[in-house]
This record gives C-alpha cells, structure tokens and sequence, in this order.
C-alpha cells in the first residue's frame, strides 16, 4: 500500500506546461476542419489527422521529457495552469490543464497508440467510402482523450468526457445503415449515460462543498490537503463521510466508461464499430479514461485511510474490479465472435485495473492500464488484420490455419496474447498483473480478491489459447483464399508488439521505475528488489496458473480443427454451463426485462399523457380559439356588418324620404321659406311684447 | 288706429295677396307678377314709415323706396327674359312641369 | 283715415286680387298696373310725390309692359289644361293667410305705439337730387352698376343662341 505523498508545486508554469493546451486542441481543430471536407478528399482528412495527432505527440514528448528531467533532478514535478472561465457572483467556474508524471505518461501513451492506430486505419479504411468522416471523428476522439487527461478542473475533465462519449458514439455507429450498429452506438451512449449522472452528481458535490473546481492550485485544490479534510469532517449517509460518498459517485462513472459489471453491457455491443475504433476506444484509450479519473481523482479516493488501510470507496473499487475481472472472463470462453473475445477480455482487463487501483493504488493501476493499452490494441489491430485478410469474416470457427498464410500478422498476434495471459518475464503484461496480484495478496481487508483474480489469470489464458487456436491453427474451415495484410496495417503491428514485449522493464520489481516515477521517489536497477518476502513465491504461483490455462486450452482445442456447426469442445463437456457463459450470463436479458421494460412502459404513459392530456388541453385551447372565432364572425357579420348594413340602410332610406322634399318645384321651396319667415316673425313679436 | 297702422295694413295684405299668386298660380310669369306685387307692397311700407317718423327730412325712407324701385325694374327684366328662354327651351311656362331640380 | 285713402286702398287691393286670381294672363297684367296705379295714389297720399310718380313712370309705364311683352312672347303653349292654379294651391293660400296674420298681429300688437300725426314733410326734387349724389351716391352708382349688368344680363338671356337652339 502506497504512502501518501506529496508534491511540491513549482511557482512558476514551465514553457511546456504553458502550451500544453494545445495538445488536444490541435486535433479537435482538425477534426473541424476535415468536417468541412467533401468525401472524396480523403488524403488531405487522412493528413491532417495524422499531422495533428504527431504534433501531439511531439508536444506529449517534450512534457514528458520535461517531468521525467524534473524526476531525475529530484524534483516532483507538477505544474499547473489555472483561469476563471465564468463568474457567477461569488463564484468561480474555474478551468486549467496539469502536467504531473501521471498527465505525462497517459498523453505518450495515448498520443502514440492513437497514431499508431490511424496509420493502421488508412489501410484498414481504404475501401471505405466515409474515409474522411472516419478521420474527422478519429481526429475529435483523440482530442478529447487528450483533454481528459490534461485536465486539472473537474468540469473541463467532464466535458471532454462527455466528448470522448459522443465520438464514441458516433464511431460506434459508424456504419449507421447497420441496426445493429445504431442500436449499439445508442446502448453505448446510454449506459455510459447511467454512470455520468452519478458523475456529475459527484462533481456538483463536490463543488458544493469545496467551493472550487480545481484538483490542484497551490494548495485550494479540491484534491490538496485543506479541503480533503473539509470533506472528511462532513458525515454523509450510510456511515460515509463526504470524501468517501463523493468517491463513489465518480467512481459510478469510470464504472459506467470502463465497463464494470454492471454496466458493461455496451461494450461487447460497440464491436459493431470498424476494427480502428475498436482498438483505440475500447481497449486502448477510452475505456482506460475510467480508470484514469480514478487515477487522478486518489487522493478524493484515499482520503482518511491510515497508514496500511482502505476507505470505503477503495474496497467498492476492489470488489467491483475483481467481479467483473472474473465475470468477464467466463463469458468469454464461449464466445465465437473473434472480437467479441477480445472485448470480453478488455472488460476483465478493465476490472483488473480497477482492482489494482483499489488494491495497491496509483502505480499498481496505472501501469496494468498502459501495458493493456499497448498489447489490446496490438490484439484488436491483428483481429482486424485477421478480419480484412479473411474478407470480412468475424466468426473464429470459420478461421483456421492463418499462421501459414499470415506469418506476421500470427506472430504479433500470439506476442499481444502471451502478453495478455501473462507469460513470465518477456511480457509486459506478467509484469503488470503481478503488481495487481502482490498487493491483493497483501491486501488488509480480505483474501478473496486474490483468488478471484487468480482464477481470472487461468481463464485469460484459457480462453486466448482457445481463441488463438482457432484462429491460426488447424486448416481453414472459411471459404476464401486468405492474405497477408499491407505493409500500412503489419507496421504498426509490429511497433505494437515490440513494445508489448518492452514495456515490462519499467515495471519489474528489480528496477521499478513506473512507481517511483509517479510517487516522485528515485527508482535504480537493483536485483534485490526480487528479495521481497513471498514475490517469487507469487511470481512461480502465477507462472503456474498461467501454464495451466495454456496447458486446458491446447488440450481443448489446439491444433483441431472442428466443423463450424459443430458444438465446441468445452461445450460438449458441460453444455449447461457452456450455454450460460454463451449468453452472457442474461444480464442483457435481465436489463431488457426490468428497466428497458419499465422504461417502455414509462415512455407509453408519458406518451398516453402527453396525446390526451397536454393533446387535450391543447385540442381544447384550439376549440374554444374556434369557438371564440365563429363567435366573432357572428358578431362582425351580424352585429357589427349587419348593424353597419342596416344603418346605412336607414341613412339611404330617410335620405330618400328627405330628397322628396326637393321636388324641384320653385313654388314650393317658396312656400316653405314663407313658412318659416312666419315662424321667425312669430317669435320675434312673442318675445317681444311688452 | 292711426293712420299709419292703416297703411300697414294695407301693405300687409298687398303682400299677402302677391305670395297667394306666387304660391299659388301655374304660369312663371304670373309668379314674377306677385313678386312684383309683393315689392310694392314693401315699398308702402317704407314711405309710410318715412311719412309719420320723427325726421322726414332725412329723407331715408324715401330713397330706400326709389332704389327699390330701381331695382325691381331691374329684377322684372332680368327675370322675365329668364321666362322667355325656359320657354323657349322647355315650350311651357307651367312651373309644376319644371321639376328638373328634382333631388 | 280719410275717404280717399279707403278708396285708393280698394282700388289697389282689387286689382292685386284680380291679378293673381284672373285666368286670362294678359287681364292678369292689367289688373296689375291698377294695383299699380292705386299705389301710386297712396304714395301722393303719404305726400311722397317723386315717389308716387316714379312708381307710375317706372312700374306701370316700363314694368308692366315689360310683362304684357313677356306674356305675349311666351303664349302658343299655354292653354291649361290642369287649370291655371298649382296642384297644392291651398297650401300656398294657408301660407299667404299665415302670413297675413302674423303681420297684421305685429301691426296691431304695435298699434299703440306707432306715431299719430306729424308735420308734413317738404320735400324737393332739390332735396332728393342733393341726397343722391350726397349722401346715397355711393348706393346710386351700385344702382347704375347693376341696371348695366341687368340689361345686359337680360339680353343675353333672352337673345336668341346661334344656330338655333330650340
């Protein structure tokens, strides 16, 4: 169990640090810019992409050859850059961006698979005709990843967040004619959906009680020393304190993005995305965003643990890390998708981070997390080479026999899947996984979640030796010739599994140099490191286990080559079992009956609502308007034209009568004027009398 | 009664008798007759006020009498050359067949 | 009220009545210039001789003829055939007594305060002539001013138009 450290911050921003911003900014411009392409331009959108994310990468290189310098010179490095975004009386929506070990090491890793992946997918894509589309959301997606990690103020986190789950979506459901990849973009969006409202529920809290946004800000950060004790001062329900609930709340999201049981749902579903995006989002880079906020949000996390134990929230870290770790794992031996595998593994990959982060914290975690990143997305882009080579064929029984026709594509593909199972000391991810099983072996709460980890290392390797076996091995069961992919697709294949392969070296306990570099302690190569009590004990055990799955799997089904229709091997022994694991345990099931039912039958009331009771309102409103007119038209034609009408009538007909008087006969205007003289004269002499 | 009242009276019905004709009587010119009549009557009026007031040698009565006399002479012309041209076009002087005016 | 002025005043009314009520239109003009005449006489009587004899030169000896020539010019068609009264010849009769009335209730109302007698009056030609061109000289040219466009008038109303319209 990791100590709790602390940095001390540079007063001033360091050159780098100050242009940091434009590290995912330059993508998203890029991505505004290819949206405004026409389709046939796909070499300038391929381009720029591919410009951009190198300057990225570039830029990632220089910071984190800056923080390691710093390492080196025994300064803990991390920097922050702070401003007021909006103000709103008397408080502030803070942004700013970090550049600490942490921030470092996640923009190299994201920056290289990320392009890696897009030289990948100029071939992959080339007969696609929406190539310039594709790059335009690649192009967002990198930004946005970028952004989360760069991120030092919670909301500007949650916002490229957000915007790393729209791309996912609209990557998802690229190929938006397809169903079934619509209604999987839509369930990616949606369950990811579920854990950001407790996301943003934490982050609202969390404001709400620190007053400030900002992880780090020379020492009013929410994540520094003052409000943390803030929050843990502040009881919250259920026994928690604010730190603890607040931690939970977020750690909802990262389950949500990371695919935890039980909201993994959409990630097996997202293989309906072209291979690219597969390997970038949901193995190498998105799915890893989760666990990144876990990451960085630690502190929040391990606020008022004593030395050598756990908070809460880290134990609901642990449990959930290691069900899904296991869960995943079992669904995945009797899957035939040879994606779908894949994905499967990632979710217990996932949950084997964030197990590790629960255990053993920051390093153990983090490390896991950028060993997978490399070796998954070498898997996923060999996957998708397997995929192009047999003409768009998914379905492992159909493959067979590709280690002969595909030389270079079968032996990155089998380094990426002894990485993953955890073949001792030449991979990277033996490594990885025995950082995360030493600190569950030690971990103060309980034991089990050592073994369940254990027995998902048996089934990783269990399962690939199965998938590997009937991929490569055999005859080919398809119905096409088979070919090697181009060069543009086996390159970075094999930069991939070099570094599958490589990467291990930072992390071993004779030299760990990935701790100490993110603690802020000196690390040097001391083979005594292996002295530790139980390590090579742990390390001969898992070794074992390892073997064992490799051993079960080759046993099953290596070097067979069954009929397509026929039943697996494994499905033959125990059927029951077998058919379960098929189906995912009916957790799809499950949802589908409870909440997408509840919610259909919510939507069917609040339609039913909103047709007769607003409808009606709104059909009665129009009603009475009508009423109101003809009311009017009554009144005008009747009242006002009719009494207008007759009026007139009235005025023309007593003109009529008075126009007799002039009959146009002299004697009688005389008469009437003698009349009235008389009557004049009358007066005159009445008035006057005496 | 005095004298004057007398004179009056006499103009009074003078007057009377000439608006009966002009009222009465078809024929236009017989109507220029009892306007004619009706004149006159005004002029007795007028030299009998001028007769009996306090200052006679004003003389004020007397020449209202002569330019009314004047200027009915004057009037008769000018009306009765207006007979002779109705006549002329309408061939009638009955007055009830001159409805022109008619509103 | 003397005799004579009972005499002249019958005269005078007599031939006003037979002028309005007479069928022959040409007895009608006679009858006036009685009526004339019987004025005239009781202009002398009210001793305004230059009066009565301008009444007797200008209306008998100009104005009457003046309607004698008229209705002569304007006979052919004037044969009645309805009768020489209008249609509503009784109204125009209630009005003229209306009429009568009203005044000869002024008349009488008023009776007692008009003048019984006063000196008789002198009055010259010298006198009148002084006063036209005196003190009424500016009514005089009006007067001479409007006899011009009468006449005029009267020509040109009654001439006959070119080419006859008829």
């Amino acid at each position: 169990m990791q100590a709790t450290i602390s940095f001390t911050p540079q007063l001033a921003a360091s050159p780098i640090t100050g242009i940091l911003w434009l590290i995912p900014a330059v993508p998203i411009v890029a991505s505004g810019i290819t949206a405004l392409f026409k389709q046939p331009q796909r070499k300038a959108a391929a381009t720029l992409s591919i410009g951009t994310l190198s300057f990225s990468l570039l830029l990632s290189l220089v910071a984190f050859v800056h923080v390691v310098s710093g390492w080196a010179h025994g300064i803990a490095v991390r920097e922050t850059v702070n401003f007021t975004w909006i103000r709103v009386g008397a408080a502030n929506v803070d942004l700013g961006w970090i550049l600490d070990p942490l921030s470092a090491i996640m923009l190299v890793m994201v920056s290289f698979v990320g392009l890696l992946i897009f030289i990948y997918s100029v071939g992959y894509m080339a007969h696609d005709e929406n190539y310039t589309r594709f790059f335009c959301f690649l192009s967002l997606f990198a930004g946005a990843m970028l952004g989360v990690v760069i991120s030092n103020s919670i909301l500007l986190l949650f916002m490229n967040w957000e915007l790393v789950g729209l791309t996912s979506y609209l990557l998802i459901g690229f190929w938006y004619q397809k169903p079934s990849a619509a209604a999987a973009a839509k369930k990616a969006f949606i369950t990811t959906r579920v854990g950001d409202i407790f996301f943003l529920l934490g982050i609202v809290w969390l404001f709400a009680q620190t007053g400030t946004l900002l992880f780090y800000n020379h020492g009013a950060g929410s994540l520094e020393g003052w409000a943390l004790a803030g929050l843990l001062a502040q009881p919250a329900a259920l026994g928690l304190t604010a730190a603890g609930a607040i931690g939970l709340l977020i750690f909802a999201g990262a389950a949500g993005k990371s695919g935890q049981v039980p909201l993994h749902v959409w990630l097996p579903d997202a293989m309906e995305g072209p291979t690219p995006v597969s390997a970038l989002i949901h193995a190498a880079t998105m799915v890893a965003a989760g666990v990144y906020l876990i990451a960085r949000v630690y502190p929040l996390m391990q606020a008022g643990a004593l030395t050598g134990g756990t908070t809460t929230a880290l134990t609901v870290v642990t449990w959930v890390g290691a069900s899904t770790a296991v869960f995943a794992a079992l669904i995945a031996v009797a899957q035939n998708d040879i994606k779908r595998i894949l994905a499967y593994s990632t979710v217990s990959q996932l949950g084997y981070m964030m197990a590790g982060l629960g255990l053993g914290g920051v390093a153990v975690g983090m490390f896991h997390l950028i060993t997978h990143a490399f070796f998954k997305a070498l898997l996923f882009l060999g996957a998708g080479s397997v995929i192009h080579g047999c003409h768009e064929e998914q379905d492992v029984r159909r493959m067979g026999g590709l280690k002969v026709d595909m030389p270079l594509t079968f032996i990155t593909y089998a380094i990426g899947m002894l990485a993953l199972c955890g073949f001792p000391l030449l991979f990277s991810g033996f490594w990885s996984k025995d950082g995360i099983l030493e600190a569950a072996q030690h971990w103060s709460v309980a034991k089990t979640p050592f073994y369940m980890l254990v027995f998902g290392v048996l089934l990783t390797a269990f399962y690939m030796t199965r998938q590997v076996s009937y991929v490569f091995f055999g005859y080919n069961r398809g119905h096409k010739t088979v070919h090697e992919s181009p060069a543009v697709m086996t390159v970075p294949l094999t930069i991939l599994a070099f570094f599958a392969m490589a990467l291990g070296a930072i992390g071993t306990p004779a030299w760990p140099w990935f701790r100490a570099f993110l603690e802020g302690r000196a690390a040097s190569f001391n083979l005594h490191g292996f002295e530790e009590p139980g390590l090579l004990a742990l390390m001969a055990t898992s070794s074992l286990v390892v073997f064992l799955g490799l051993g079960l799997g080759w046993r099953l089904y290596g070097n067979h080559t069954p009929k397509p229709e026929a039943p697996d091997a494994l499905e033959k022994a125990v059927p029951w079992i077998w058919a379960v694991l098929r189906d995912k345990f009916y957790v799809d099931e499950l949802y589908g009956v409870t909440v997408i039912a509840f919610y259909a039958w919510w939507a069917r009331v609040a339609d039913w609502f909103d047709r007769r009771v607003w409808g009606g309102v709104v059909a009665g409103v129009a009603w009475s308007f009508g009423l109101w007119a003809q009311l009017n038209r009554f009144l005008d034609t009747n009242v006002v034209d009719g009494g207008f009408d007759k009026g007139c009538e009235e005025l023309s007909t007593s003109g009529g009568l008075l126009a007799r008087v002039q009959n146009g006969r002299v004697q009688t205007y005389l008469r009437i004027l003698a009349l009235a003289v008389v009557a004049l004269v009358a007066i005159l002499i009445w008035s006057s009398r005496p | 009664m005095t004298p004057l009242a007398g004179f009056l009276l006499v103009a009074a019905l003078l007057f009377a008798i000439g608006l009966a004709g002009a009222l009465t009587r078809r024929n236009a010119i017989l109507v220029l007759i009892g306007i004619e009549l009706m004149l006159n009557a005004a002029n007795l009026n007028l030299i009998a006020f001028w007769r009996y007031s306090p200052h006679p040698e004003a003389l004020t009565g007397m020449m209202f009498a002569i330019f009314s006399i004047a200027v009915a002479a004057a009037e008769a012309a000018v009306g009765l050359g207006l007979v002779i041209s109705i006549h002329r076009h309408a061939h009638t002087t009955d007055l009830d067949q001159m409805n022109r005016m008619k509103g | 009220m003397s005799f004579v002025f009972y005499l002249v005043s019958a005269m005078a009314v007599a031939g006003a009545l037979a002028a309005v009520l007479l069928k022959n239109t040409v007895h009608c003009a006679l009858a006036l210039t009685v009526a004339f005449a019987g004025l005239a006489l009781l202009f002398l009587d009210l001793d305004a001789q230059f009066a009565g004899f301008a009444q007797i030169l200008v209306y008998i000896g100009a104005v009457a003829i003046l309607i004698v020539f008229a209705i002569l010019l304007t006979r052919g068609s004037e044969t009645p055939k309805d009768g020489v009264y209008s249609r509503n010849w009784l109204a125009g009769l209630a009005i003229a007594a209306a009429v009568f009335s009203v005044l000869g209730w002024a008349v009488l109302q008023s009776a007692w305060t008009l003048p019984h007698e006063t000196a008789v009056p002198t009055v010259t030609v010298h006198d009148i002539g002084d006063a036209l061109v005196g003190r009424y000289v500016l009514p005089l040219e009006i007067v001479a001013l409007l006899l011009t466009a009468a006449t005029i008038g009267a020509v040109i109303v009654a001439m006959h138009e070119k080419g006859g319209a008829k």
